[in-house]
């Protein structure tokens, strides 16, 4: 399309198993850390797998202003970490919001105007505090047959739970709070479409900001799976590693032929996207800019990934196509590589109809030492990959083999690898549904 | 700001199916709505008896291997009710489309967007863990241990994944063979408005060329209710139940929670001309804000509220004045309709010269994610039809509530173009409008 506004991206902002802030997360990769450990968030001892990828300890409250710690009572922790992931992009982009204003951390006044100012930011299904809610249902059940008393819960059960309760699990709340927080009043998405989530709203917000009906949106993701009945569901949908509990850094392999699971994580990131000229304006340092968003969707199993990976090759095919840029171009793809096997093979069969005849693809696959979070770990991979292009490095990607990939994919397998990287694609799929995504990035230049 | 790019391209309506509480047929729930029927009973899905709202707005008589075919029902029997309301709802909007046979679609230009709500959790199972799982000793607390020996024994691979908000796209994707860019969004009760709104610019943007979208959703199970009664949000008139949700009456004590699922096919104008296609309408502008206010209150001058619809109506290239009908939100929750009320007010310069104004949640009950998509498809036929379904159960004037809500009939009206309009807990503010054009 002519005359399209071109957007550009200018602060990362994740929560991550390595910390909070973008330089966390480079670190973490670069030096090949893990993020994998021991759960510690609750006694993970009944579980297949004790192991997870959660991020250390913060405290929400020290990324909002003062006047609204008393909200933090009703967030859930994927609403805590999509807050802090917020600060941390607005931040990372030097802009001015609400935010920062309310917590005295600028001379002047906001620099962006609240309404043209949106937000697009994927969520999960966000799983209730088991603790509290059992603490509550309990109070109606019988604890011999563990028959539950809807008479008596109705009566005087649920008066037990805290009257805002509901709003602490409403994915659009991760949406609303930091809108709130840092007065973003245009366009506010919730993408729900699991682990494809925060392409689909990356590529919606780069939407919304070309057609006109925003001039800078925040957008990414953010989840916790780390609590007993997300690890569970995936548990019993059996996607969770078993069998690597004294042994976390080798637990997930993604791409492997002997990988047999994924590790439940949480975490998150918001990217500020802007237009170029808005971003120019202000003079905002430009890592790169979003040229192109694909999604597709396709399942042919409830029960086994498709074995052409169909969803994957389109959503590569048109991200590649909106943004005019041939595969042989492309210079790092980062794939999402959960470590489940067949959703691998799946991933690399699209991959492969995608680009073709070309192999040996630099490329990173990062869940082997971040986990995989959900709505948010999309999120993750797409800041990484702009770190990527952003410092010329590809990092190595643990426990992934390119040996294993019949020779389609080129990872950095223990030191990083210096690379000049002008094109970048990211891709994600949702493991329960049909949804895939794609966002290619084209390095800046003024 | 107009969101039109460049190129024109426009996105009209094609088909349209629902479930609803009233019915699964376009036109037998059509008729019920302007006879001002309702659809609002005592609870069935759980015993609720004790609950402070002991009713609901459920669909009935939901066969739905007879709704979808046996052979179509099969392969989707493990989907959640929410995914087979959408299942049912797409089929009927797809096959009022002539999608079949028309012509040879391009299934990689054909995507699905919905605003679907999160499948009901097993509640009986996870309650059992809770209660296993608890360890009264030491003031009470909960031992995971314990309560992941139950989980494991109860929980089930398809209920898990059935919850997955994104399974009823992705079911009706599987039904339509789909291809195109498919998504979900869950914007609490603007989501299926918003959806709409989304997959017009998709359109309009060339990423698609027909987009399935709407919405379906239930929240009518124990731990929804239970929420919304913890926020003190429904009505609680178990006394009179098929007259409890009275939009913009000043005895309004609450929504009624409803359920069900609405499509509409969207399809790129010059698509459907060239396949002879009859359209229903197009969808001519879309506006979306946030309140950036409160958690848990709508911003007192709805804010956000004004600049959605004023937005939708620029983007439409129209004046408030062109607005002929305006489908409310309408929660028949206290604060809800005294603000939308204000906010209308607001953008049209005073009650005189607003337009008349209805809520079907009077009937209807509210959808949750799926309300907005039901609210387009009615001012869709409220086009087609050139009359206006009513506001029901409208006995007694609030001051604070002062426009023409087509109070208790429906009313004739030659109207061409409608208004929409949906919000959400949070503060998500959606706003359609829709033009009749010639097919």
């Amino acid at each position: 399309m002519t005359n399209e506004r071109r957007v550009v991206i200018t602060g990362c902002g994740v929560a991550t198993p390595f910390g909070i802030g973008v330089e966390s997360l480079w670190d973490g990769l670069i030096s090949g850390k893990s993020g994998i450990r021991k759960i510690e968030a609750y006694d993970p001892g009944g579980f297949d797998s004790v192991l997870g990828a959660e991020v250390p300890e913060f405290k929400s409250r020290d990324y909002i202003p003062k006047n609204y710690r008393k909200s933090v009572k009703v967030m859930a922790r994927d609403i805590e970490l999509a807050v802090a992931c917020a600060y941390e992009a607005v931040k990372d982009a030097a802009l001015v919001t609400k935010c920062i204003v309310d917590r005295d951390e600028s001379d002047g006044p906001v620099t962006i105007c609240p309404t043209r100012f949106g937000a697009n930011i994927g969520a999960g299904l966000i799983c209730a505090d088991i603790q509290e809610l059992a603490g509550s249902l309990q109070t109606s059940g019988n604890h011999e047959t563990l028959e539950f008393d809807f008479k008596q819960w109705g009566q005087e059960g649920m008066t037990t739970l805290t009257p805002l309760w509901l709003l602490k699990f409403l994915p659009n709340m991760l949406g609303c709070h930091v809108t709130i927080v840092h007065d973003a009043q245009a366009p506010s998405n919730t993408i729900t479409c699991g682990e494809a989530s925060s392409h689909l709203a990356v590529g919606e917000g780069f939407r919304t900001i070309a057609r006109g009906a925003a001039d800078v949106c925040i957008c990414g993701g953010a989840e916790s799976k780390m609590n007993p009945m997300s690890v569970m569901r995936q548990q019993v949908m059996g996607r969770i590693v078993s069998g690597h509990d004294d042994t976390p850094e080798a637990a997930c392999k993604p791409f492997s032929h002997d990988s047999d699971g994924m590790v439940a994580g949480e975490g998150g990131g918001l990217l500020i996207l802007e237009e170029l000229e808005s971003a120019k304006a202000r003079g905002a340092r430009i890592y790169c800019e979003v040229v192109g968003f694909g999604a597709a969707s396709k399942i042919t199993s409830w029960h086994a990934p498709d074995p052409s990976g169909r969803a994957v090759s389109l959503a590569l095919k048109n991200a590649l196509a909106d943004a005019k840029i041939s595969p042989e171009k492309v210079d790092l793809l980062c794939a999402m590589g959960s470590g489940i096997c067949g959703f691998d093979d799946s991933e690399l069969a699209g991959i492969r109809t995608a680009f073709g005849d070309r192999k040996n693809i630099p490329a990173m696959a990062i869940k082997g030492s971040v986990g995989m979070g959900g709505a948010g770990c999309g999120s993750i991979d797409l800041a990484s990959t702009t770190m990527a292009m952003h410092h010329n490095t590809i990092p190595s990607s643990k426990n992934a083999a390119s040996s294993q990939t019949d020779g389609l994919l080129q990872f950095a397998e223990n030191d990083p690898v210096d690379a000049r990287i002008d094109v970048a694609v990211s891709q994600a799929y949702s493991l329960s549904g049909a949804q895939t995504a794609a966002v290619v990035l084209r390095r800046y230049e003024a | 700001m107009s969101n039109r790019p460049l190129s024109k391209r426009r996105t009209v309506i094609t088909g349209i199916g629902w479930v609803t509480p009233l019915g699964h047929e376009i036109e037998t729930v059509w008729k019920r709505l302007l006879a001002g029927e309702s659809g609002v009973r005592k609870t069935t899905h759980f015993d609720a008896s004790t609950f402070p709202s002991q009713f609901s707005s459920q669909v009935k008589d939901f066969d739905f291997a007879a709704l979808l075919g046996d052979e179509l029902a099969k392969r989707h029997e493990t989907a959640s009710l929410n995914s087979k309301f959408a299942l049912v709802a797409a089929k009927n909007a797809w096959q009022c489309a002539e999608m079949d046979g028309a012509l040879a679609l391009d299934k990689t230009r054909v995507g699905v967007y919905l605003g679907g709500g999160e499948g009901p959790l097993d509640f009986e199972s996870v309650a059992a863990a809770a209660i296993g799982g608890w360890d009264s000793n030491d003031g009470g607390s909960l031992n995971s241990v314990k309560w992941a020996e139950v989980a494991r024994e109860r929980l089930t691979h398809m209920m898990e994944l059935e919850q997955d908000p994104n399974l009823a796209a992705s079911h009706v994707a599987v039904l339509l063979g789909a291809e195109g860019p498919s998504f979900n969004t869950l914007t609490a009760c603007a989501a299926s408005t918003q959806a709409i709104g989304e997959a017009t610019s998709i359109i309009r943007r060339g990423d698609a060329d027909v987009m399935i979208s709407g919405g379906a959703h239930s929240m009518i199970h124990p731990l929804g209710v239970t929420g919304f009664n913890r926020l003190t949000a429904l009505s609680t008139r178990n006394d009179s139940v098929e007259s409890a949700s009275r939009p913009f009456d000043r005895t309004r004590d609450g929504f009624v929670l409803g359920e069900g699922a609405a499509i509409v096919i969207l399809e790129e104008y010059e698509h459907a001309k060239a396949r002879g296609a009859k359209i229903l309408a197009e969808v001519a502008g879309y506006g979306s804000t946030a309140d950036a206010f409160r958690i848990t209150d709508i911003h007192d001058q709805g804010r956000g509220a004004v600049a959605a619809m004023r937005l939708a109506i620029e983007d439409a290239g129209l004046q408030p004045t062109d607005i002929e009908y305006i489908n409310a939100h309408g929660t028949s929750t206290e604060e809800n309709d005294k603000i939308e009320t204000l906010a209308i007010r607001s953008l049209f310069g005073g009650t005189k010269s607003a337009p008349p104004v209805s809520s079907i949640k009077s009937m209807m009950g509210h959808l949750i994610a799926a309300a907005g998509a039901t609210e387009l498809i009615t001012c869709v036929l409220a086009l087609r039809d050139g009359i206006l379904p009513p506001t029901m159960n409208y006995q007694t004037p609030d001051p604070n509530c002062d426009l023409d809500y087509i109070p208790n009939e429906p009313r004739k009206a030659a109207i061409k173009t409608a208004l929409s309009n949906s919000f959400g807990f949070g503060g998500q503010n959606d706003t359609l409008v829709i033009r009749k054009i010639k097919g």
